[in-house]
């Protein structure tokens, strides 16, 4: 569905990326590991046009979009929840939520309407909220906001930048839970996670990204079991 | 003092007339503002050349029907070339004025400087091709002096009424326009974070054009207002009115389209008491004087909760 080949991104003369390779298969839950400045928040920024590839190709469902503008690839399909959430602050829930579906202004009537519904019973407590402005929310409701966000689009490839940052424990398995949820629904998921365990769970395939570059992938459960990952990501030593 | 009481409602509906049309001209710099970072320099001369606009438009009417005419068509036939050519002109100055500096990622200096380059540039232009005299506008054929009514002892012409009624209209339209529709919601999301609205597939290049086309096409519109009001245009006049105009989106908090509204209300009116209660010439005194308060004591402007919120990011 999603496939990066030999992808090189820069920022000015800096090489971030390096030689990219990854693939993302319809349905699959794909989780992006790495540390800190490993990459992992640009190749989703590559992945949407955000920034340009200087080599290698991304394609999506067969076709090359490396080079579209970013609102032509958004809607082919693929939408965001982006890192530290960026929900429009001085927007309601409810015209956050309508932003999200701003590439389905065609859709029929009732189209729409049904995936606020889908969304209010994912989350319950935006419908409470769908007047307040975004802003006023709390970080948890926040994570939610921008999930809700992601999925009025009905993207097929739904892009996640680390949902569980910042979040509670307790918030952090919710959000895991509906993530699942979702991909369960028919969604692929392509999810950039510092917190491996938890990501590792629910994947079916990891990538691990180490100064731009794919150092290691394989499947989620054999990833769990490498020694590698367990002394990097999983604080084991 | 009690000769000042009895001018006082007259200064005031001076003052509405005058602060709507501020405000219409300051939605132009809180606009692009709002979704550039960027002061178009070039706003008062789009201004200015609506008002030329509006002036050809009447001049070729009377000369097509020598005679009165009446404002209830001829007016919207003013306002329409105006508002369509000074849209045209400000997504023209975007284009090629501002875009290439900010897409380049250059310093906000840059478009800045390029502003005032295309405004004084527009200024010579129009000195050039219309001639450094001013223009008179025949208001008096469209608006007869003897049209006016009397509210608690003011006297209020229907010009007055019509320059209120139509720039109320037009930013109760705009207020709808932004508050209520999926372009609205777009141009706002585009302000707080252009590329999350990108992200959401909201063509960015385009609002940021359908936006300098929206204020631009206010200010024109503001232009043929205050041509009419007073009667007199002139290549340089777009200097004063733009800066009052931005004094305005300044007083009221730049980059926030109700305070933009608010803060040309407040300048009309305070600039209409200062000319009654003390000597004419302070005018302009006054209202800077009230900007450099409002700068000193709350420099986001009255209602600029917005800019503050956007500066914490």
């Amino acid at each position: 569905m999603l496939k990066l080949t030999d992808v090189d991104t820069h920022y000015g003369p800096l090489p971030v990326l390096k030689s990219v390779s990854l693939e993302v298969r319809v349905g699959e839950i794909v989780c992006l590991l790495g540390g800190n400045a490993s990459g992992k928040s640009t190749t989703m920024k590559t992945i949407l046009g955000v920034v340009r590839p200087t080599a290698g190709r991304v394609e999506f469902e067969g076709d090359r979009i490396d080079g579209l503008a970013t609102e032509v690839i958004a809607r082919r399909g693929i939408s965001l929840v982006p890192e530290a959430r960026r929900i429009f602050a001085r927007m309601t829930v409810w015209e956050n939520l309508s932003m999200g579906a701003f590439t389905r202004q065609k859709a029929p009537a009732g189209e729409v309407a049904q995936d606020f519904e889908r969304v209010w019973t994912l989350f319950p407590r935006l419908k409470e909220r769908q007047h307040q402005l975004g802003g006023t929310l709390s970080g948890g409701e926040q994570q939610m906001l921008a999930i809700g966000r992601a999925l009025m689009a009905r993207p097929r490839l739904l892009l996640m930048d680390e949902p569980s940052m910042g979040l509670a424990p307790v918030l952090v398995d919710q959000v895991f839970d509906i993530i699942r949820a979702i991909n369960g629904q028919g969604t692929t998921i392509l999810v950039v996670e510092q917190n491996a365990p938890v990501a590792l769970s629910i994947a079916t395939r990891g990538y691990v990204l180490q100064n731009g570059r794919i150092v290691i992938h394989d499947t989620a459960r054999i990833l769990l079991a490498t020694d590698y990952v367990r002394r990097a990501y999983l604080g084991e030593d | 003092m009690a000769d000042v009481l009895a001018i006082l409602p007259q200064q005031l509906v001076f003052g509405l007339a005058l602060g709507t049309v501020y405000g219409l001209v300051a939605l132009g710099y809180t606009m692009v503002y709002g979704i550039l970072f960027m002061i178009n320099f070039a706003h008062g001369e789009i201004f200015m050349i609506g008002a030329y606009v509006g002036w050809w438009v009447l001049a070729l009417l009377l000369q097509a029907q020598a005679g009165a005419l009446h404002p209830a068509w001829v007016l919207p036939l003013m306002l329409l070339p105006a508002m369509l050519f000074t849209g045209a002109l400000g997504v023209g100055l975007e284009r090629f004025a501002y875009r290439p500096l900010y897409l380049r990622g250059a310093t906000r200096l840059g478009p800045l400087i390029s502003a005032i380059g295309a405004s004084i540039f527009l200024q010579n232009a129009v000195m050039l091709t219309q001639g450094a005299r001013m223009k008179v506008y025949m208001t008096s054929l469209l608006f007869p002096r003897d049209w006016r009514i009397q509210i608690a002892g003011a006297s209020v012409s229907a010009l007055v009424i019509v320059m209120v009624a139509v720039a109320g209209l037009m930013m109760w339209g705009l207020h709808l326009l932004v508050q209520r529709t999926t372009l609205g919601r777009s141009i706002r999301a585009v302000a707080e974070d252009r590329e999350m609205a990108a992200i959401m597939g909201v063509n960015v290049r385009r609002v940021i054009a359908l936006t300098f086309f929206m204020g631009s096409a206010l200010g024109g519109a503001g232009g043929v207002l205050v041509g009419l009001y007073y009667t007199q245009i002139d290549f340089f006049m777009g200097y004063s009115a733009g800066l009052k105009a931005f004094t305005a989106a300044v007083l009221g908090g730049i980059g926030n389209i109700r305070g933009a509204m608010l803060g040309g209300l407040i300048l009309g009116l305070v600039e209409s008491l200062a000319v009654t209660f003390m000597n004419p010439a302070y005018k302009d005194v006054v209202a800077f004087v009230l900007l450099i308060l409002v700068l000193v004591i709350r420099p986001t402007g009255l209602l600029g909760e917005s800019v503050a919120a956007r500066a914490k990011v």
